[in-house]
């Protein structure tokens, strides 16, 4: 297919004035089109359960009562209501559908296609009124989210460029080639207040402009799209729902810089993701949005795409560098910054994805606009994967400012189970834990700096009162000391250290110098280590150590774990009243700890337990139950969930 | 310990199936596996920095990076041994060691730890009687563990080669290897 090139601002409004009937109709204008749109979640969890073979189902349906002319299908990006997917919505009157099966696509295709009723067991149930509800923006999920950077993910179709176009895509790279120079575009940015999203939160326009001013040639523009943080799945999300605005920005950063050749370093990981950019790259090049003389300019601006091979550091930029030229990725020392001595040792822009997909809807809508979002020291939104103990996990944007208490209940419905909140972790292994006193704190790069966290790149888990914080210590030290690169000592040697510390607690041999030596340690490799890994490294254990004392002075002077995690601090006991003689517990203990004398209950041998808890899941009765161990070998056990009651007064509990 | 209970398949099956090469001797295999090296270097080598996709196209070809492909890279991309190496221990994607038929690859990324993913992963080096990162002796699976692949909505997840199972549960680890492990072949658990 022989495609004209788009050449100026005319040739993208006829692009759009084509497709935007289809998209007006997807943001709730019914104009008559006489067309049902399907759309399908494309994300990455959707499609793991199962929305592609959906897809196919609903073709083969539609297809079967010769609907094809007035239906469409539309796979998009990540709607964010990722428990309950996959996601479907129906337009027009905007139905929203969730865990849709490829066995409902029947069902869908007659009902509501067909015979036009809404069909009830596949809306989605709003567990705090009970109410059904069909409306996206009724749910409470999506009621208190503010969508910048995500606008379009959900709405357009990533695979297709003209769809992008139709929401004023590639509008902004335009204006800006054709009517702005370096100065008006840094001076924009710098207004907007936009800081890295990344997680240091550096000023977006003062990079740029750091950049611009080298007097060296060639300059080079990358993308920083190795989201390594556990439970982080922002960028990964914007990638596969809205390649082109990351692409777009890039175009503008390489204009502004005065660089022609762009970088995007992503996770192998994440194949989804990977192909969409590809897709949006071949097709930018076709419609002459990347390429040469764009807007027929002498700007020439391509973009590569350099695969991440699996290692956590390569999201520090230096490491990133070294990786990008297919070398080990390891740090180096600051300064000389990227943006003088960067790629092949030539000035480079790096910037992460969220923070370039913020870059269009700057321009697109004013910086004034966008600086009217936020708190006084972070401007415009943050977008936020929600994840562990808590009922909507998925991916969340909310304005800077917003609490922790609306993200998490609100926004993310609570703590499933009726069990209590405890801390919310984020920020990754760079990261820290966030007790409930600051739920009500309104969210910023300060303020979580505050608390002994960071904003990191955004990711959120949730935790309740059966995760153990000196567990979770143990967990990302673990992380970091396998992913530490071994350049530097205090890192290499340092986590190692610590790593065995922990480890030595949670199986309770721990001493109460070990606290002391915890933190000089934590401390010594915060200002020693050569990159953000190992300076950050600690925070895990300094954040738990600052909220969550008493639990390590449980692990190690009470010989308890509290949460009921740490293994060998725990026995597990049948309870004789409650056991019925089964025996099942004895029949699947792979030690043979359980045995019954004769004419009584089951006994478990806490000498060859191995602490599996298979019988506590076997028994019929949930007569089985876990519990802490003391000093004089004495259980205290509260009941079958086996929580942990306190030690010896009420006071001495962890005041959570 | 045996993995192949009463009916053990012969050895030779099993390659055949991974390699296709029932048509070829062992040495024509080779030389066409080199032929498609020495096609990836060609098409790379002039573009600076790209020893990890020739890396990555490598791995494809032959499975893993055997010292031998490491020398015959390093030598055709006139880069130090020792750098090619380097690189290869560097990242977790590259195995110096033959793979199994299939991969196993647990996220143990936060979300997915604090969903119990820790239980799923000694459940499975407790079910096929190996520890992470090595493979069984039948070369049928492989246990691998993951860094967050960003599905947390469905945490804990498994990978099986390519494709994804969320929520998974002990119940399902039993299934999946009971799935993959093909028509009447039986494991003993391997446990006492």
């Amino acid at each position: 297919m022989n495609i004209l090139k788009i050449r100026s601002i005319e040739d993208l409004k006829a692009i759009k004035t084509k497709y935007h009937p289809l998209i007006k109709q997807r943001l709730g204008h019914s104009n008559g089109l006489g067309l049902t749109q399907i759309l399908v979640c494309s994300g990455t969890a959707c499609s793991s359960s199962a929305s592609q073979a959906l897809l196919l189902e609903l073709e083969k349906e539609i297809k079967l009562r010769g609907l094809e002319n007035n239906v469409r299908l539309i796979k998009t990006g990540c709607f964010g209501f990722c428990q309950h997917g996959p996601i479907v919505v129906v337009h027009p009157g905007e139905i929203f559908y969730c865990r849709v099966k490829p066995e409902d696509a029947k069902l869908l295709v007659e009902a509501h296609l067909v015979n036009g009723k809404i069909i009830e067991k596949l809306l989605y149930r709003e567990e705090r009124t009970g109410a059904k509800t069909s409306q996206i923006a009724e749910l409470d999920f999506f009621k208190f989210q503010k969508r910048i950077v995500l606008s379009n993910c959900g709405v357009i179709n990533p695979e297709d460029i003209r769809e992008y176009i139709a929401r004023d895509g590639y509008f902004a790279l335009a204006e800006v080639i054709l009517n702005q120079n370096q100065e008006q575009i840094i001076d924009i940015i710098k207004k907007s207040g936009l800081r890295g999203r990344g997680g240091a939160g550096f000023p977006v326009g003062k990079k740029w402009e750091l950049t611009a001013m080298q007097d060296v040639t060639p300059k080079y523009v990358v993308c920083n799209a190795d989201e390594g943080d556990p439970g982080a799945f922002m960028d990964r999300s914007i990638l596969e729902g809205d390649p082109h605005s990351v692409l777009e920005a890039m175009a503008i950063a390489g204009y502004c810089i005065g660089a022609n050749k762009g970088y995007i370093y992503i996770r192998a990981e994440y194949p989804i993701a990977v192909n969409r950019l590809e897709t949006a790259i071949k097709q930018a090049q076709k419609y002459g949005l990347l390429g040469e003389n764009l807007f027929n300019s002498i700007f020439n601006f391509d973009i590569k795409l350099r695969l991440g091979a699996g290692a956590f550091v390569c999201g520090e930029e230096t490491a990133l560098l070294h990786s990008i030229m297919g070398q080990r990725g390891e740090p180096r020392p600051r300064p000389p910054y990227p943006a003088q001595e960067g790629l092949w040792g030539k000035p480079t822009l790096i910037n992460n994805v969220e923070t370039y997909a913020n870059i269009p809807v700057i321009f697109r809508k004013g910086w004034e606009w966008y600086y009217g979002h936020g708190t006084a020291t972070s401007k415009g939104s943050k977008v936020f994967s929600l994840a562990g103990k808590i009922k909507n996990t998925g991916l969340i944007e909310v304005p800077m400012g917003t609490t922790l208490r609306t993200i998490i209940f609100d926004i993310g419905g609570g703590i499933p189970g009726n069990k209590k909140f405890k801390a919310v972790q984020t920020g990754g292994p760079s990261g820290g834990c966030i007790p409930e006193k600051y739920l009500d704190l309104p969210i910023d790069y300060e303020s979580l700096k505050e608390t002994g966290s960071m904003m990191g790149s955004g990711g959120m888990i949730v935790m309740n009162d059966d995760d153990c914080m000196v567990d979770i210590a143990r967990f990302y030290l673990e992380f970091t000391q396998d992913e530490s690169c071994g350049r530097c000592t205090p890192c290499r040697v340092g986590t190692k250290r610590l790593l065995e510390i922990l480890k030595r607690i949670t199986a309770g041999n721990g001493e109460m110098e070990d606290l002391e030596i915890l933190e000089e340690l934590s401390y010594d490799i915060r200002d020693a280590s050569l990159c953000g890994l190992g300076q950050t490294a600690p925070n895990p254990i300094i954040s738990t150590l600052r909220y969550f004392k008493d639990e390590y002075i449980a692990h190690i002077r009470d010989k308890t774990c509290p949460a009921g995690v740490c293994k060998n601090l725990l026995e597990f006991v049948i309870n004789e009243e409650q056991c019925i003689a089964c025996g099942l517990c004895a029949k699947v203990c792979p030690a043979g700890a359980i045995t019954r004398d004769p004419k009584q209950t089951y006994r478990i041998n806490p000498e060859k337990c191995v602490k599996c808890a298979a019988c506590m899941a076997k028994c019929p009765k949930q007569a089985i139950s876990k519990g802490t161990v003391r000093p004089n070998k004495e259980v205290i056990t509260d009941g079958a969930t086996g929580i942990f009651t306190g030690s010896d007064s009420q006071e001495e509990r962890a005041t959570l | 310990m045996t993995f192949h209970g009463n009916k053990a398949v012969p050895e030779k099956q099993e390659i055949t199936f991974l390699y296709k090469s029932h048509e070829l001797p062992k040495s024509t295999q080779k030389e066409q596996q080199y032929e498609q090296l020495n096609r990836v270097i060609r098409q790379y080598s002039n573009e600076p920095g790209q020893l990890i996709r020739i890396l990555v196209k490598a791995q494809e070809i032959f499975g893993y990076l055997p010292e031998e492909v490491q020398a015959y890279i390093a030598e055709k991309t006139e880069t130090p041994v020792a750098e090619v190496n380097g690189v290869v221990t560097f990242y977790s994607l590259f195995a110096t060691e033959p793979k199994g038929k299939n991969t196993l690859n647990l996220c143990l990324g936060t979300a997915c730890y604090v969903k119990g993913a820790q239980e799923l992963m000694n459940a499975l080096k407790d079910r096929l009687g190996i520890d992470e990162g090595e493979t069984t002796p039948d070369q049928l699976f492989t246990i691998r563990s993951t860094r967050c692949i960003g599905a947390c909505g469905l945490a804990p997840v498994l990978m099986v080669n390519e494709e994804v199972h969320g929520k998974a549960s002990i119940n399902d680890i039993d299934k999946i290897i009971e799935k993959y492990r093909g028509k009447g072949e039986h494991f003993e658990n391997s446990q006492h």
